[in-house]
């Protein structure tokens, strides 16, 4: 994994600088970084995929079982087909969102990019049990139409059911990353074709989508990989033969000291690594960038007045059906009893008084966490940004990869790894190193990288090389090129990375449960989960799930307001 | 905030009283538990007001992540107890030498709840509290889907609850093992593997968390649940409209606590355990919110109307013997076999189900002698198990579970062979169920 020892890569087309020894200790400071943070925790448990139970001798026996194994292949292409149907919908969902509020006059675009991203902030359980008392089987919704007109709707059921409830939940993936990316397109471009005669949707078609292609492809593949390694969702509508429940399942229970389960989490990995590769192919050999910077991105058309009809007719329902789960969550924790009816018996607020005592505590440890883990997430995503398209540092691209890895690690096996990894190096008092909450902000941390990393790399793929060129050209450092020109010109991608991390972050479970020693150093998320787990806690659950989720949105609305003022004034300025 | 202030005065007067008084538990106990904070804070409570000077610190996780935090973190011990339902964690912990030994002080405690021991027999950990499995239901469901109220397990193979009823899987729900292994000692393996496959042809979802099942129905996603009795009572509790029965093969087994090998605060962890012995600590299982059997007869006297009492209701006397040591020589293999047969297969075990239960509505207008014999066969097919008890209990099994020496076939090599087996099998059964069908008609 470090830069030294591999081989080449192809020579890459695209023109880059010389590399420096500054660009060189970088790699390997974050090349350190990874190793010891994620690389090391994770081998001392997944090595077991190599080895034969019993003995511990090296085998590669375990990944023929898998692929003899019927259950195993079946999952394996039925997380296939879940993924890619749930980047299609996914789509669906996100496009008109994107386009009617970055190239349209749309009144409350802020507001529209911040609702659309809400679906990725569901807190985990709660989230759940909301969706079904909407979805479900016997939910509102189908004890409605049951009602009414004697059918129900098996929206929560299968393979469909998943890809349903993945694609409004990671919908906001591509959402995020599109509006970054068509912000950043260079309205000139769009003045170029409109000369030339193109318009409307041809405009879109041929000149508008292509150039956002890389903010696209960056929630696109997010969608994919993190559709292919969830377990939560799955488990939840008890789909059990896909992949990443396949690893869960067994890695938990009484595949504990099997190798299978791990066997499998290295499938996941490989598969996921290989997705991103895929998707830096479909962007090989084209030149996105654009030089021209401070236009303030694309010319906003104004709406005609049955357009207008029409596109807040569009966005109001898919903002109704995306939020269905948030609305379900919030009646949750007004309800007193809620069970087999389309709405609860009654309503009280005796839930967030029962939680408003502690919940300031969960809350102060949620933003320290999640801030920290946004902060180190967008420092090294811009790093290795910089590093994998401007240097030609040997094995830059592992950097990317291992990053990108970490999607697919499942949470408990990351927490296991940093126990293992950590908890017999001990301060001078005797502490674990493992017991401290900056554990739990590195775990966030690199779980949450890739999707940092996506935005990063997205928003640099946008910014014309020759810019850096004309900086340096005019006598200004490496770094100083970075600080006044790279960095500026990315901020939209940055700050949708940083949002991405710090909002999924907070509501973080898997490796978190693992890594929390005491209720003093508790985010929300864990507070959650010791509510949920009895029958009076779920109103209260609930109620903590709002907090969060209105903690996040909040975050959220001021960083899109930072985005929109941060373009506006760049648009003055010229 | 001022719970800090609280928590620091705490531990200052603890350090006072620690200095003063060596003996006396002092500072901060910390328990790793899979109870809900409805458990867990009104215990926390009581005991810290019953032992001025301690704070009890809570660290809630699964059954299963609490034992493997346990494992990994023993060379730098931090925690002092460990507190769970299920007793086969305990054994886990207990193997690896993980627990300390104590012999408790408490009084009026007996031998046995039911014919469980209460607590274990070399003194690594104790019962504090009696659970007993079986069937919980939705009410406003049952009524909206017009079934009857559920009794006994054989009920739930009945046609009338096909696709109502929810479980957790064994591998996944330490309590649900335990009723699945109930089943198997008291039916026989054969007789209990038939009577669960019949069941499981009615399930609607096998879900991964033992509170999975609660939840499903008590929000009415799921009529039927196969759960531990608290999971019920606690829910009646909080006010959901669920009732709950015993059926007849079933058993009652204690929810146990534990002190953990190298304690840091080993008194104040005896301390804990003594208290939730003692009268006062068994009292505080009667609140709503818990409502779990306490294994102090004598606090039954303070319970409200209504409250099961294992030690005098008749229902409980009646109930089986459990065998731990059987129970534990095969835990792998029957949840593995629970799994391949059932969890992985339940679609084409739903499907050859209902159709025979087609068979039995036509066959109950009109008799048909081939038909009849034909959907017998079927269900035999369905029944068939590719292990004997003996085998499942084998050492050769065991070893492709627990990585012995002795080269046998590997896990994954037989989970295949298991699942294929199962699903030629329903397969079959399923052409025999249209042949009676047709038959029938």
């Amino acid at each position: 994994m470090t830069a030294v020892a591999l081989p080449a890569l192809p020579a890459p087309r695209r023109r880059r600088l010389p590399t420096t020894p500054g660009q060189l200790a970088l790699a390997a400071a974050i090349a350190v970084f990874l190793l010891a943070f994620l690389v090391l925790p994770v081998a001392t448990v997944v090595y077991v995929a190599f080895t034969e139970k019993g003995t511990g001798a090296f085998t590669l026996v375990n990944f023929l079982d898998f692929a003899r194994t019927d259950l195993f292949v079946r999952s394996f292409w039925n997380s296939v087909y879940v993924s890619g149907m749930s980047v299609v919908w996914a789509s669906v969902l996100a496009l008109p969102l994107a386009t009617l509020t970055t190239r349209f006059e749309f009144r409350g675009a802020a507001v529209v990019q911040t609702l659309g991203f809400l679906p990725l902030i569901m807190p985990p359980f709660v989230g759940a049990v909301a969706m079904q008392l909407f979805f479900g089987r016997n939910g509102s919704v189908n004890l409605l139409l049951d009602d009414w007109f004697g059918f129900k709707i098996p929206f929560m059921e299968g393979l469909n059911g998943v890809i349903f409830v993945q694609s409004v939940h990671y919908f906001p993936f591509i959402l995020i990353n599109l509006v970054a990316a068509l912000r950043n397109i260079d309205s000139a471009m769009e003045e170029a074709a409109q000369n030339l005669g193109s318009s409307g949707f041809r405009l879109f078609r041929r000149i508008v989508f292509p150039l956002a292609m890389p903010g696209y492809l960056a929630g696109a593949s997010l969608v994919f990989v993190k559709v292919f390694d969830d377990l939560a969702t799955p488990l939840l509508l008890n789909v059990k033969d896909m992949l990443a429940p396949q690893a869960y399942l067994r890695v938990t229970s009484i595949g504990i000291a099997d190798p299978m389960g791990y066997v499998i989490s290295v499938v996941l990995i490989v598969a996921s690594v290989f997705a991103m590769w895929l998707s830096a192919l479909a962007l090989r050999g084209r030149d996105y960038a654009t030089t021209q910077r401070g236009g303030g991105g694309l010319a906003r058309r104004k709406l005609k007045g049955w357009e207008k009809i029409a596109a807040y007719g569009a966005v109001g329902l898919i903002l109704a059906l995306v939020l269905a789960p948030h609305l379900g969550l919030l009646l949750l924790s007004f309800a007193t009893i809620w069970s087999f009816s389309p709405l609860p018996d009654a309503y009280t607020i005796a839930h967030y008084s029962r939680v408003f005592g502690e919940s300031s505590l969960y809350i102060k440890n949620t933003l320290i966490y999640a801030t920290l883990a946004g902060l180190i997430d967008v420092v090294l995503g811009v790093a290795i940004a910089y590093l994998v398209l401007r240097t030609k540092l040997v094995g830059r691209q592992w950097l990317d990869w291992a990053a990108t890895a970490a999607l697919a690690i499942p949470g408990v096996v990351l927490g296991i790894g940093y126990l293992r990894a950590f908890y017999g190096v001990t301060l001078p008092d005797g502490t674990p190193l493992a017991a401290l909450w900056i554990t739990v902000v590195l775990a966030l941390a690199i779980r949450r990288l890739p999707y940092a990393l996506r935005a990063c790399m997205a928003a640099m793929q946008q910014i014309s090389v020759s810019l850096e060129e004309a900086a340096e050209n005019l006598g200004a450092t490496k770094a100083r090129t970075v600080r006044r020109i790279v960095v500026p010109l990315m901020t939209g991608g940055i700050l949708a990375g940083f949002v991405t991390s710090f909002a999924t972050a907070a509501v973080e479970l898997s490796a978190t449960l693992m890594l929390v020693q005491s209720n003093s150093d508790a985010p929300l998320a864990y507070g959650l989960y010791v509510f949920m787990q009895s029958p009076a806690g779920r109103g209260a659950g609930a109620a903590l799930g709002v907090i969060a989720v209105l903690i996040v949105a909040a975050s959220t609305l001021l960083s899109n307001m930072l985005a929109e003022r941060n373009s506006a004034n760049q648009g003055r300025k010229t | 905030m001022k719970r800090m202030i609280g928590t620091l005065a705490g531990l200052g007067l603890a350090l006072l009283a620690g200095t003063a008084l060596a003996q006396a538990p002092a500072g901060k106990v910390t328990v790793v538990t899979s109870f809900s904070k409805d458990v867990t804070d009104p215990f926390k409570k009581a005991f810290e007001k019953a032992t001025p000077g301690v704070t009890l610190e809570v660290q809630n996780r699964n059954t299963n992540a609490g034992v493997k935090f346990v494992e990994e973190t023993k060379a730098n011990n931090q925690v002092d107890l460990f507190w769970a339902s299920a007793p086969d964690a305990f054994e886990v912990l207990k193997g690896k030498g993980l627990l300390q030994k104590y012999q408790s002080k408490a009084q009026g405690i007996p031998q046995n709840v039911g014919s469980f021991p209460i607590n274990d027999r070399d003194g690594a950990y104790f019962g504090f509290a009696a659970s007993g499995y079986g069937i919980m239901w939705n009410e406003r469901y049952v009524r909206a889907n017009k079934l009857p109220d559920p009794k006994d397990w054989s009920d739930l193979a009945r046609p009338v609850f096909h696709d109502h009823v929810s479980i957790a899987s064994p591998a996944r729900s330490g309590t649900t093992h335990l009723t699945i292994e109930t089943i198997l000692q008291g039916e026989g393996w054969d007789k209990g593997w038939r009577t669960i496959k019949e069941m499981a042809g009615n399930f609607n979802q096998i879900t991964d968390r033992s509170f999975g099942v609660p939840e499903a129905v008590n929000s009415g996603q799921v009529g039927v649940g196969i759960v531990i009795d608290f999971f019920a009572f606690s829910a009646q509790g909080a006010g959901f409209p669920v009732k709950f029965a015993y059926p007849t093969v079933t058993t009652v087994v204690p929810a146990n606590v534990g002190i953990i090998a190298n304690a840091p605060n080993r008194t104040a962890a005896e301390a804990f355990v003594e208290f939730i012995l003692s009268p006062a600590g068994q009292e505080v299982l009667l609140e709503p919110t818990i409502r779990r059997l306490p294994v102090n007869p004598a606090v039954y006297a303070k319970a409200p109307a209504g409250y099961p009492n294992p030690f005098t209701d008749p229902q409980f006397q009646k109930m089986i013997t459990f065998d731990v040591d059987r129970s534990e020589a095969r835990t792998a293999v029957v949840d593995t076999l629970f799994d391949q047969l059932i969890s992985f297969q339940l679609a084409g075990l739903k499907d050859v189900t209902k159709t025979l239960h087609e068979v039995e509505a036509v066959l109950a207008r009109k008799d048909n002698a081939r038909s009849r014999a034909l959907a017998a066969e079927a269900r035999d097919l369905i029944a068939a198990m590719p292990v004997s008890e003996a085998q499942a209990a084998s050492a050769e099994l065991r070893a492709a579970f627990t990585g012995g020496k002795e080269k046998g076939a590997r896990q994954a090599e037989l989970e295949n062979q298991w699942a294929g087996f199962a699903k030629e099998r329903y397969a079959q059964a399923k052409a025999k169920a249209d042949e009676a069908l047709k038959a029938a008609r």
